[in-house]
């Protein structure tokens, strides 16, 4: 059986400027880079990857994109929602100094591995990159987990002024990074992806997903692939043949959508 | 090693496991990924005249003993779709387009383009449990059966095959009109209509509320219908449901199919299901002394 398990909201809680993380009791063994498959009865039931992992609570963070997001976005403690997962495969840690590079609220998704990081002793090097500091959200957390952080703003407002991609680009010319994890926008994830043909590279892709099993074909990227079980973390060496990594993406219908 | 090649009409394949419709074939990558799998054939995903995005989520449920879907058709429509067809020209796997249409003219108009994109057959999905003014509303009306089967009968020159639905009070009346219609074989059978409530929330889950159900658990009835349909008819029947293994596909044999077509056994087996189940049905196939499919197809009525 694999129908959603449902389960009470615990806790919600603003981050920025229209982002919320809401948490819910749900004992199942979840890796930093698994997602679950949130149901809102009556509404939609969409992918969120784990931001938050304890052993009983989980927490997905998430900002109003849609219809599905804000319903989300307006529950409250002790409301309801169904869940089913934890699908996918999760990041695997490499190397001894790696840098996480999060894009908007891809940041959300990559703090659980910082977390697991810290537990595992890396030196960890983060860069949380966001259009303007409203949408800034985990940087408390992150510098808690004693790693070197580092804000871009689009607009400068704060910390470094420009992509997080340029900013990561400089950080590998000066210290010893031997792995990058990844979660953003995918023309960033690419750019970054291209700075490391020799260390180990992973990235969390997102595709608009309906079964979430492996089954219906909808989140297929390159020869088959299915980033809702073969990913949705990815490996540099697997997106080098994506043909598709970076370029466009599928609505519901299955039409190619440039990025 | 006994011979696993097939014949559906005019199509020969090298196996008798067809991936079934609406199984990780909405776009060339996948369809490529199956065929390395071992599918003697893949059959497309349902396609229809204009993009349709489906229905909301949840869309699948796994349930205890099979899987219930409603998607709702989802399909970027036949003119996007040949871009997908045309870069799987070049491999050897023979495509099976599946169509589905409101009507005879709509049918026809996917089933010429179907064959212009090089398809070797196409399938008449008119047995969808799910979607509205299509699919069983249209696979429920044996004259209006007949009239579509006809008329693409008279435009294209690759088999036609109709997929048909359990969900009627006579499945063989239906196989009959689509013989009438000159169809060169049926596909038996599609999902069977069902629901899962949740009891917390007291509603159905699904977006649809109600939607096929597939896998294991239909394997008797399909067996049942394929096995009345094939009595019933002249031209060639392929089984599907609930088919997991070799010794399922062996029983659809026995029941009158002369191929099988797997969708829901992708996910309990994986992807190379298809290898799986050939390496079955050689090995049973040995040891009970057949060299040919077509030796035990029927052998349950005859």
């Amino acid at each position: 059986m694999n129908i959603p398990t449902i389960t009470t909201i615990l806790t919600t809680t603003k981050e920025a400027t229209d982002i919320k993380t809401i948490t819910f009791r749900y004992p199942k063994t979840t890796t930093p880079g698994q997602f679950f498959m949130i149901w809102i009865p009556g509404v939609d039931e969409i992918p969120m990857s784990v931001s938050k992992i304890t052993k009983d609570v989980k927490g997905i963070t998430f900002r109003k994109i849609g219809e599905a997001t804000d319903a989300l976005y307006d529950l409250k403690p002790e409301n309801k929602i169904g869940i089913r997962g934890p699908y996918g495969n999760g990041f695997t840690l490499a190397g001894k100094h790696p840098l996480f590079v999060g894009g908007g609220t891809g940041i959300a998704m990559l703090a659980p591995a910082v977390e697991q990081a810290r537990n595992r002793k890396l030196k960890s090097t983060i860069i949380i990159g966001v259009k303007t500091k409203k949408e800034l959200f985990f940087e408390d957390r992150l510098r808690r987990c004693g790693a070197t952080v580092f804000v871009t703003t689009d607009d400068g407002s704060k910390g470094y002024k420009g992509f997080a991609s340029s900013l990561a680009k400089d950080i590998l010319k000066k210290e010893k990074i031997d792995a990058m994890f990844t979660c953003g926008p995918e023309p960033m994830m690419k750019t970054l992806h291209s700075f490391c043909k020799a260390i180990p590279f992973q990235a969390s892709l997102e595709r608009y997903m309906k079964c979430s099993i492996g089954i219906c074909g909808q989140c297929c990227i390159g020869k088959g692939l299915r980033v809702c079980l073969d990913g949705p973390i990815f490996d540099g060496k697997t997106l080098q043949k994506i043909e598709d990594f970076g370029v466009y993406k599928r609505d519901a219908a299955g039409r190619k959508i440039p990025f | 090693m006994a011979d696993l090649s097939t014949k559906i009409s005019t199509l020969r394949l090298k196996n008798p496991t067809l991936l079934a419709s609406g199984i990780m074939d909405e776009d060339a990558g996948s369809m490529q990924r199956m065929s390395t799998c071992g599918a003697g054939a893949i059959v497309t995903k349902s396609i229809g005249m204009q993009p349709k995005e489906g229905y909301a989520n949840p869309t699948i449920l796994e349930l205890e003993f099979g899987l219930l879907n409603a998607m709702g058709l989802p399909n970027p429509g036949i003119d996007l779709y040949g871009q997908e067809m045309k870069t799987l020209q070049k491999s050897k796997i023979p495509l099976i387009g599946s169509i589905f249409g409101a009507n005879a003219k709509e049918f026809v108009t996917l089933a010429t383009k179907m064959e212009q994109y090089g398809a070797a057959a196409v399938e008449l999905n008119v047995s969808c449990p799910h979607a509205k003014r299509y699919g069983l509303e249209v696979g429920n009306d044996t004259s209006l059966l007949h009239t579509i089967v006809s008329s693409i009968k008279k435009k294209i020159h690759i088999p036609v095959f109709v997929k048909i639905s359990p969900n009627v009070t006579n499945i063989v009346e239906i196989a009959q009109a689509a013989e009438k219609g000159k169809a060169d074989a049926i596909v038996a059978i599609n999902t069977v209509k069902g629901m899962k409530i949740d009891l917390e929330t007291a509603q159905p889950i699904l977006s649809n509320k109600t939607g096929g159900y597939s896998g294991k658990a239909i394997k008797p009835i399909g067996i049942r219908c394929v096995y009345d349909i094939a009595q019933s008819i002249n031209i060639p029947v392929i089984g599907v449901g609930g088919i997991t293994t070799g010794e399922d596909a062996i029983e659809y044999f026995m029941a009158g199919a002369s191929a099988v077509q797997i969708g829901s056994a992708v996910y309990y087996r994986g992807p190379d299901v298809f290898k799986y189940i050939c390496k079955e049905i050689n090995v049973w196939m040995d040891k009970h002394g057949y060299k040919k499919i077509a030796e035990l197809t029927g052998v349950a009525y005859q």
